[in-house]
């Protein structure tokens, strides 16, 4: 069985995370529906609150105590074709375990943290191998070997017998990116992965990325704040805000005709190189993101929303529209997406 | 326009201990290495570098905060002199009203066990406003006042810290240095640890306030976007010592020090038609603890050539008050932000 | 709609005034807060209630004063308060009286219930008097008989009622473990804070010293300095003593906490901060250092209390502690140690029940302390 072509990699409808609190069902996120096609790059954008980290830890229930998957589905098709819905799997057991790091690598912000301290990067990467593939310890080495030398570490196998605090944090951020690629997932999920780099070591990460993905054309799920990171990286971007994906659609559409007032004021909130001359001002967005015990009602932007149309704003959810990929909801969503 | 702050041959000195039992110190790591520099008053100079460039202990060593090793810092408030780095302890203590700071992560520079009120009445009560001995209705006047300044609301002052989002928290930070009325305010990467929606309104505070009160400021950042939008100058810092100076249209239009280069380019802009690529340099950044000979940058440098191997270039002067650390200032071709490819993008 | 949408604010701030404010809510009360939601520490807080409850008012509560001799039942078992007697017939609590029985093999006394007598227990019955905190007289206690005697947890081989005793014993047990902690919480503070304050070479003596105190093992060290106690030495001399010898081998986990935290909040940006304005060394160290860290040392004490406590009971019960005529949990183990008691009078070690007790409560109290001692946790 091949994979069929018009099956995207990652198909996620209606997803909603809620946290238990003291038996109250606090939702986290709601509705949250998403593809991803081979070879492509979804940028899932949000400030911190938004859900977009719990949202992608769900993907391979690795959601933390209290929090649960309460509706929607994450189809995921591998490479060979083979279909999993991983909202009906357990957070444990063998069909998770065999889809963790084999068929869905995954990458944190942290680098410093994620390998064990007391273990070689090889034997690290090695055992990824090892726990999913039936391989000798001698063939992981060597496939390990591989990774770090295609990740841009020099002397991979040298590298391999080193200890992660022997390397610095951009050399441990390809060594994650290494473990996490070592056994040829379909989709790697990318959660933060330069917000702890400095800049000049961002570029060669970003950079990298690229390259394996034109290489090994899996779908990347790229999870960050950085507008400018988004423009560079995405193929496609969504949106979140405190919980909903509030607009998606392809990058030069999210860039180039914003739709949600939130995208909008997002895109006048950063500063950017060419505005020395303090010709233009950015514009803050008022009041702060809501936290998820005070949620507003109707459209959860209304209070901080320029064009807000109250009572109707306030008092139900906003209507979504789409053209072609662009989706958005809000109430303007109509006349903002009409070419 | 006269120097509100002159920085002269500054350096800072961490000690490296090693042993478990009788620690020893076995030798230093220099994080700021005969920095010199002056801030005019009202201006605001940039301070950009990565992780490990000694940006924030510099800042640090500007208050005494941390203790220099070496260097001067002076102080003109009002046409007096003030020599910061030799004062005795008592009145250092007094001095600190003319200059505060702003740190980076506002969940750990406010005190969670104390009100807003008491936060930022601390200053006036036991700190540096202490010899003006104000009375309790002053002090509660003077907090308020600066208080709205920041857009924090009277009833919001008898809260505990815990109760305020990561930008409100900022606002209390800010007001907390400036109800002192101080002339320079160190600001230590005062919007990294912020959303991107909340950054905006701590920047364009940053600036209004400077405008009502006079302010100068020493903006530490990383964000060269960010740097970009508030400073006058900019200085950019590597492996503890200032490569280049100058103003921000000469700094980011035409950078004379490679690194300067290199750092524009990796800057990632919002704009998915440009064509900015970064300059991939090579490797990382040498451990401060042992610097390369010659120029610090040349390990990673494109341009790197026995000389700068061998000879650490100083920080000269090129004209117009543009300065760089690089042999090859004049010859070298360097692009800037908008050559390097920043397409034009006005976004309605 | 819109008609909603007006009568929302107030309704919404009427239901504010009941909801605890935590932005209004300071450390304490964030901490007490988080601590009720740890039921068990709850439930650990109330015994210890119980507990101080019985060392203030132990004279009301044992029925007997502890030195009163029952001849009439010497080594009886504990006596069941019944609400049924034999026949079926419901009553208000009583306990059956007893008859002297004499083994014609050991010649020994045994007792056995006497179906046919019904001492009813009464509560706030007039008793012995005696003197409430050594000086209110009063001869009220809490619960009594109508006839003949009550001795729930039976008598030893003198007669004395235990039940009476380990109540008295808590004053003991507890005392030496709250002046223990007291000086140990002394010692610790300020030895550990001068190391985490001078730092340097201080701070590494007290260091090794604290390692050294702990190296040795304890059981060993304890009986050199029991015996090293005059054995003349009257009661109190010895309780003081013994309270002394534990607290100088306390303190040293007090002094670690200390100069850690010490260590730790020196360096946070909120110490800085309050430098930079121009605070002087000491009121940054009472004002932002010492409340900072005052949770943690809460919850050490909390831990500390059970171990001081055990070692008392530890050294009196191998007889190098605390000695009769002073009741402590320790000491009335003691008595129960002998096979003539394991054997002829197992209700001896009842009171070894309030040791476990009263060590799980501060267990439980402390799990609790440590869970809201950081109020602040942003997760």
């Amino acid at each position: 069985m091949t994979a069929s072509p018009d099956f995207p990699v990652l198909d996620v409808s209606g997803l909603s995370i809620a946290l238990d609190n003291d038996g109250v069902q606090v939702p986290i996120t709601q509705d949250v529906s998403f593809s991803i096609a081979r070879g492509e790059v979804l940028a899932l954008v949000g400030e911190s609150g938004s859900g977009k980290s719990l949202t992608a830890l769900s993907l391979l229930q690795l959601l933390g105590h209290g929090l649960s998957v309460v509706a929607g589905q994450i189809q995921f098709q591998a490479r060979d074709g083979g279909r999993t819905d991983i909202a009906r799997l357990g957070r444990s057991g063998h069909a998770i375990e065999a889809l963790r790091g084999a068929r869905i690598g995954m990458i944190f912000q942290e680098p410093m943290s994620s390998f064990s301290p007391i273990h070689t990067i090889g034997a690290q990467i090695a055992e990824v191998v090892e726990v999913h593939e039936k391989v000798g310890r001698k063939e992981a080495r060597r496939r390990a070997a591989d990774l770090l030398g295609k990740v841009g570490i020099p002397d991979p196998v040298g590298a391999l017998d080193r200890y992660p605090a022997q390397f610095s944090g951009g050399m441990r951020q390809r060594a994650m990116i290494a473990r996490a690629l070592v056994c040829g997932p379909s989709l790697l999920i990318a959660d933060e992965p330069t917000t702890a780099l400095d800049v000049t070591i961002q570029g060669q990460i970003l950079e990298l990325l690229r390259a394996l993905k034109r290489e090994l054309g899996m779908a990347i799920l790229f999870i960050t704040h950085d507008l400018g990171i988004v423009a560079q990286m995405a193929d496609r971007v969504a949106i979140m805000y405190s919980g909903r994906i509030v607009e998606s659609g392809p990058v030069r559409d999210i860039f180039r005709h914003p739709a949600h007032p939130y995208t909008r004021a997002l895109l006048d909130a950063v500063p950017r190189l060419g505005d020395i001359d303090r010709g233009r001002r950015i514009q803050p967005i008022a009041g702060s993101i809501p936290n998820i015990f005070e949620v507003p009602g109707g459209c959860r932007f209304h209070p901080r929303c320029p064009v807000a149309v109250l009572p109707r704003c306030a008092a139900s959810a906003p209507p979504r529209h789409s053209s072609g990929r662009h989706e958005v909801e809000c109430i303007h969503g109509e006349t903002e997406l009409a070419p | 326009m006269s120097d509100l702050l002159t920085v002269e041959h500054l350096s800072v000195r961490f000690p490296i201990r090693s042993g478990a039992v009788w620690s020893k110190v076995v030798g230093h790591v220099t994080a700021v290495d005969d920095v010199s520099f002056t801030i005019a008053h009202g201006e605001t100079l940039g301070l950009v570098g990565e992780s490990g460039s000694g940006k924030t202990s510099l800042g640090q060593a500007v208050l005494r905060g941390h203790e220099p090793a070496a260097g001067r810092v002076t102080l003109d408030i009002d046409g007096r002199r003030i020599a910061i780095t030799s004062m005795g302890k008592t009145e250092l203590r007094e001095a600190r009203r003319h200059m505060q700071m702003i740190f980076q992560d506002p969940y750990a520079s406010l005190n969670p066990r104390m009100t807003v009120r008491d936060i930022l009445s601390e200053p006036l009560i036991a700190g540096a406003a202490r010899g003006e001995r104000l009375s309790r209705t002053q002090i509660d006047a003077r907090v308020v006042d600066i208080a709205t300044k920041c857009g924090l609301s009277r009833d919001q002052l008898n809260r505990f810290p815990h109760a305020f989002s990561g930008g409100q928290r900022q606002r209390i930070a800010i007001a907390r240095a400036l109800v002192l009325k101080p002339a320079l305010v160190v600001c230590d990467e005062p919007i990294s640890s912020l959303d991107v929606s909340i950054q905006a309104q701590v920047l364009n505070l940053l600036a209004e306030l400077q405008e009502t009160l006079g302010l100068t400021y020493l903006f530490i950042a990383h964000d060269l976007a960010a740097v970009a939008y508030v400073c006058d100058r900019v200085a950019v810092m590597y492996l503890g010592q200032i490569v280049e100076l100058g103003t921000t249209r000469q700094v980011y239009y035409s950078p004379k020090h490679p690194y300067t280069e290199a750092l524009m380019s990796a800057v990632p802009e919002p704009d998915p038609d440009s064509t900015r690529r970064p300059i991939l340099l090579a490797g990382e950044r040498p451990d401060p603890a042992h610097p390369p000979t010659g120029c610090r940058f040349n390990t990673r440098c494109l341009h790197a050539t026995e000389t700068c191997r061998a000879v650490m270039p100083p920080l000269r002067p090129l004209g117009d008050g543009h300065f760089a650390a690089c042999h090859y200032a004049e010859t070298l071709e360097l692009r800037g932000a908008l050559a390097l490819g920043a397409a034009a993008t006005a976004t309605a | 709609m819109a008609v909603t949408d007006i009568a929302a604010p107030p309704a919404r701030t009427a239901r504010r005034k009941r909801m605890r404010r935590p932005d209004l809510a300071s450390q304490w009360q964030l901490m007490w807060w988080k601590f009720r939601r740890h039921k068990l520490a709850l439930f650990g807080l109330v015994v210890l209630g119980l507990f101080v409850l019985m060392t203030m008012f132990a004279e009301i509560i044992g029925p007997y004063p502890p030195g009163q001799r029952d001849t009439k039942y010497v080594a009886g078992p504990p006596m069941m308060p019944q609400i049924v007697d034999t026949a079926g017939n419901w009553h208000l609590p009583f306990v059956y009286g007893v008859k002297g029985v004499r083994d014609s093999k050991t010649l020994r006394m045994t007792y056995v219930a006497d179906t046919a007598q019904l001492w009813h227990l009464e509560l706030f019955v007039r008793g012995t008097p005696y003197k409430l905190f050594g000086i209110i007289p009063g001869d009220i206690h809490l619960f009594g008989t109508d006839q003949g005697s009550v001795h729930l947890f039976g008598t030893d081989f003198t007669g004395l009622d235990i039940f009476t005793r380990s109540v008295f014993a808590t004053r003991a047990s507890l005392g030496v473990a709250v002046v223990g902690v007291a000086v140990s919480f002394i010692l610790g503070a300020a030895i550990g804070g001068a190391a985490g304050y001078f730092g340097g070479a201080f701070d590494n003596l007290v260091m090794r010293l604290i390692e050294f105190i702990r190296s040795i093992p304890t059981l060993p060290l304890w009986l050199v300095l029991a015996a090293l106690l005059p054995r003349d030495w009257g009661a109190l001399q010895t309780y003081l003593a013994i309270t002394i010898i534990l607290a100088l081998l306390g303190w040293t986990w007090l002094a670690r906490t200390v100069r850690s935290k010490l260590l730790a909040t020196r360096h946070e940006d909120f110490v800085l901060a309050a430098r930079l304005s121009g605070c002087s060394d000491t009121r940054i160290i009472a004002r932002h250092l010492l409340p900072s860290f005052m949770s943690y040392l809460i919850v050490d004490t909390s831990v500390a209390f059970p171990e001081i406590l055990l070692a008392e009971t530890s050294l009196s019960f191998l007889g190098l502690g605390l000695r009769e005529p002073v009741e402590s949990w320790g000491v009335l183990l003691y008595a129960a140690q002998s096979i003539r008691s394991i054997s002829q009078a197992p209700w001896l070690m009842i009171p070894g029940v309030f040791v476990i007790v009263a060590v799980l409560a501060f267990n439980f109290v402390g799990d609790g302390l440590r869970d809201a001692a950081d109020p602040y946790s942003r997760s």
